[in-house]
């Protein structure tokens, strides 16, 4: 069985000894490695940053060995491993921390029923919100459904729990959680690569007592999940998951996944407990550990979660007095820490540098098919329920039409219960994008329909997941390897929902953006627009003859600029006190939604400039 | 495995505390200059050489032009991924305002700031439509820079490039520049320089990275730290200060909803009566948009001036 303990060590006599291949992995591949390595046969997620990559790399290993897919939602993408597990194969599936809600309705039940081949499910939380709605600590779920959660540090590590995780659901016949964050996603380490496992299929095993979810039965096995955490804690015990490093009799932290690498930076010297799951906990040794050092301290990101259990055994210890229970630990927040702890004597010096250097938010792309839909949305003076994806950006300045937005497939709820609510005269719009659409947004329009609201929903569909980097999905006709398969019709299943008022638009005709939304919001019932243009970076990117300012023509309006194209901005001419505008001839793809909306009709295509 | 209780945790002696602490280089940039492209390059190289290396990125929203910033820290032994403030050996800039924004990464005794001086001004601070607006783009000069850390180089990378015949070779003189700083051998660079770019332009980089590296090593630095200087944006423009007053004759509007579409400002409305409305007027600058396309002559703007004052840099 694999030790994750000594990656280290193990890297080291690696390199010394018959020298295997290393090479260095962000942790999304070391997991997906791993999972290879444990001989996994089908790998299923939803994308979602930062977990995304972890399915994207799995499906560059041989088809044979393992089936990787895109689901529509990470609930699908947990029911398909599910199966899978019954089926007798080891089964995976990767989503990012609010995936885990999503799916969490079959984690419960599934925690009861347990496995048959090993299954595991990546969950990546991204503390600090790089790329997310929340920042919610995806480690509680695993004490609510009692399946336990493996914490690497490093991608070494990730790709050996990963392994290791696979042997523990079958011997503790449980689904086990792997939780990353994104700084170890989307680190770079080295790695050292093992073979592939052989495993082979156990094939179906017919015990309706176990698979079968009924209160009959899960009254049998709610005691025994009970009884498997007894048994996974004497395990936690005596596993080298859970590694003591002896220092200071006076200091010690009790640590793991990336806060680990944090605290060897920052306080080397310490007595270091590194637990290699958060759940269930070591106690035996735990105990041990604090009784061996005077003061001890939990050093975790965001819920105190380690921290909360040791005080339920009656161990004084400290932590989230000193560590935030926001946003990303990093060595110096911990070091702050420790400083205010009286641990650390002295904070290292900084440069007094200080300066307001220029905000560099996210921007929709040059020719992004989203810009025409909200500044013409913007326009009809809408109450707008958004959804996420790229076109979230639609809420800021200057397009800033969308006054709502909670989580995927949200919208066109929100919008019928607005709608039902009758508070507002102006007209109820949702806007929701391809994959959003497919992921939850198919329920509540039934919903809508069902329940008659008089609400239009502007479906953005631009021909890919694009906020994660430009997936496929069952829309796109493609799969995750790149075959062809079907392609799910829109229009058809809107149709075949009762949907009577749809429309198809280019979301490059600003013109008619504006007058099919007019149209829609007159309808009476559900309208839908579907909005429809590939996005400009993914499948292809694309790039067209670009547009350019005629200097002279321009009246310093900056209308253009409400698009909030990144290939517009200020030129260095005047025009009485204001600035005119430019195009950068590099980032400009040509969509020529700018010259439609300029009043002056002074944008015009470079012919010269064509690439 | 065991699952026994009794068996003792394993207590690992602890690793050599005195390891020599990682090499810490930073990459920041703006997405798409390939900041991560140039930071694979080097851990690569670090692996390569068989040394411990951590590579830590934030690429969430890189591609939509956000600033990009890449952690590389190798060594016999490496830790956090991330490069604690203060701590930054070399701090490598594919633009100048993200130098200036991580310079407080950089270790204030003995780090190396080396920035190109391109400046990407994002279209976001170009939003304020009134007179005499200014981006917010930082101004600070390398000589500023220099009172913080000592070793400070700025040099016009894309510039170079653009005269060698290829302007993306820019990040490949930068690691010309970068690898005075470091301890690979010229050759190892050359070597996985050779690895990473296409093979047609393979000749080109060679000559990028060999010019990036003699830059820094001659005393060019000098001149080209004239100018950055002189690609500091020159100073603000006079503006005229302003009251703006629209005038609104009702009786001629058919509230054909023109204006209303076409504001920059949207501070127009079609009110209940169908007749166009300022609801912001502080919002409004004047540019008179509305009066030039109102096919009725229903608006008229009044722009008076109050005085010329020196629009301030924000
Ligand atoms: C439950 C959940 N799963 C995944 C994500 C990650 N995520 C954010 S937006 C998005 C999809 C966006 O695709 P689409 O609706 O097609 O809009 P686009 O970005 O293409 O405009 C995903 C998967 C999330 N935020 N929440
Ligand atoms: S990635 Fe596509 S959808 Fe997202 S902002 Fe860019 S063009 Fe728009
Ligand atoms: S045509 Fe205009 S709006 Fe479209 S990408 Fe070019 S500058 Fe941007």
């Amino acid at each position: 069985m694999t030790n994750g303990s000594a990656s280290l060590v193990r890297f080291q006599d690696a390199a010394a000894s018959a020298e295997p291949e290393i090479r260095s992995f962000m942790g999304n591949e070391a997991i997906a490695r791993g999972a290879w390595e444990a001989g996994v046969k089908v790998g299923t997620a939803y994308p979602g940053t930062p977990s995304t990559e972890i399915l994207e790399s799995l499906g560059t290993y041989p088809a044979e060995d393992v089936d990787a897919q895109w689901s529509t939602n990470e609930k699908v993408s947990l029911d398909v491993a599910i199966g899978a597990s019954f089926g007798g194969v080891r089964a995976m599936c990767a989503m990012k921390h609010v995936g885990l809600n999503v799916a969490s309705d079959s984690l419960m039940s599934q925690s009861y029923i347990g496995v048959n081949g090993g299954l595991v499910l990546i969950v990546c939380d991204d503390p600090g919100m790089h790329s997310s709605q929340n920042e919610q600590d995806s480690r509680v779920f695993g004490q609510f459904a009692m399946v336990p959660v493996l914490e690497p540090s490093d991608a070494q590590e990730a790709k050996d729990f990963t392994k290791l995780a696979f042997a523990l659901s079958e011997r503790f016949d449980t689904p086990v959680i792997v939780r990353s964050t994104t700084r170890l996603s989307h680190c770079r380490s080295p790695v050292v690569l093992g073979e592939r496992e052989q495993f082979s299929t156990k094939g179906f095993k017919d015990i309706p007592s176990k698979h079968v979810a009924l209160p009959s039965n899960a009254r049998i096995r709610h005691p025994i999940v009970l009884e498997r955490e007894q048994k996974l804690k004497e395990y936690m015990n005596a596993s080298s998951l859970v590694r003591w490093e002896p220092g200071s009799k006076e200091f010690g932290i009790i640590t793991l996944s990336t806060c680990y690498t944090y605290v060897r930076e920052v306080i080397p010297q310490a007595s270091i407990l590194k637990l290699g799951a958060s759940y269930p906990l070591a106690e035996d040794v735990v105990r041990r550990f604090c009784d061996s050092v005077e003061r001890v301290l939990v050093a975790e990101e965001l819920e105190p979660v380690i921290e909360k259990e040791l005080r339920a055994m009656g161990i004084e210890i400290e932590g989230k007095k000193y560590f935030p229970r926001v946003g990303e630990l990093s060595p110096e927040i911990l070091r702050e820490g420790l400083h205010t702890a009286g641990i650390i004597n002295e904070l290292p010096k900084t440069t007094d540098f200080n300066v307001e250097t220029v905000a560099r938010p996210p921007v929709l792309c040059a020719g992004c098919s989203h810009a025409g839909t909200y500044m013409a949305l913007r326009t009809i003076d809408a109450r707008v329920m958004g959804d996420i994806g790229c076109y979230t950006l639609g809420a800021i300045e200057p397009l800033k039409a969308m006054d709502a937005c909670v989580s995927m497939g949200a919208s066109i709820g929100m919008a019928v219960g607005m709608a039902k609510a009758n508070a507002t005269d102006k007209p109820i719009v949702a806007t929701i994008g391809d994959s959003t659409f497919m992921h939850a947004g198919i329920p509540p329009l039934i919903d809508a329909v069902y329940n008659n609201a008089n609400i239009t929903v502007l479906l953005l569909d631009n021909h890919t997941v694009a906020m994660t980097g430009g997936q496929d999905h069952a829309g796109t006709g493609r799969t995750l390897r790149g075959e062809e398969t079907h392609r799910i019709d829109f229009e058809q299943i809107i149709r075949a929902i009762g949907v009577k008022w749809i429309k198809t638009v280019d979301s490059y005709d600003v013109g008619s953006l504006f007058r099919t939304y007019r149209e829609a919001i007159q309808y009476d019932g559900v309208a839908v627009v579907i909005s429809d243009r590939p996005c400009a970076l993914d499948p292809v990117k694309i790039k067209g003859t670009p547009f350019q300012v005629r200097s002279d023509g321009c009246t310093a309006c900056q209308m253009c600029m409400n698009l909030a194209c990144p290939a517009i901005s200020w030129s260095n001419e005047l025009f009485d006190g204001h600035h005119k505008v430019k195009i950068d001839q590099t980032t400009c793809i040509g969509c020529s939604m700018c010259a439609q909306v300029c009043p002056s009709d002074c944008i015009q295509l470079n012919e010269a400039g064509a690439t | 495995m065991s699952t026994s209780t009794s068996a003792a945790v394993k207590r690992e002696a602890r690793l050599d505390t005195a390891v020599a602490e990682p090499t810490n280089v930073l990459i920041v940039g703006v997405g798409g200059q390939g900041v991560i492209t140039v930071s694979k390059i080097l851990a690569q190289l670090c692996l390569q050489n068989k040394l411990k290396v951590k590579q830590s990125e934030i690429h969430g929203m890189a591609k939509r032009g956000g600033a990009v910033f890449s952690h590389v820290r190798f060594g016999s032994e490496v830790y956090s991924p991330t490069i604690p403030l203060g701590q930054a050996d070399i701090l490598l800039a594919l633009e100048w305002a993200e130098g200036l924004r991580w310079l407080s990464y950089l270790n204030p005794d003995s780090g190396t700031f080396i920035s190109d001086t391109q400046m990407i001004i994002p279209p976001f601070s170009c939003r304020d439509r009134e007179r005499g607006a200014t981006s917010n783009y930082v101004h600070r000069t390398l000589d500023q820079v220099k009172q913080h850390v000592p070793n400070a180089f700025a040099v016009d990378a894309t510039g170079m490039a653009t005269e060698l015949g290829n302007p993306r070779t820019a990040n490949t003189v930068l690691l010309g520049m970068l690898s005075t700083a470091l301890d690979f051998t010229v050759e190892d660079w050359q070597a996985i320089i050779a690895q990473s770019v296409p093979p047609k332009t393979l000749q080109v980089n060679q000559k990028a990275f060999v010019l990036g590296r003699e830059w820094i090593q001659s005393d060019k630095h000098i001149a080209a730290r004239e100018h950055v200087e002189e690609a500091t944006p020159p100073a603000a423009p006079m503006v005229d200060n302003v009251v703006v007053d629209l005038e609104i004759t009702e009786a001629w509007c058919k509230g054909c909803d023109i204006c209303v579409k076409m504001c920059p400002e949207r501070c127009l409305v079609l009110n209940s009566n169908e007749i166009v409305e300022l609801t912001d007027p502080d919002a409004c600058t004047g540019c008179r948009l509305c009066e030039w396309l109102c096919p009725d002559f229903a608006i008229a703007v009044h722009v008076q001036k109050i005085e010329t004052t020196v629009a301030e840099h924000r």
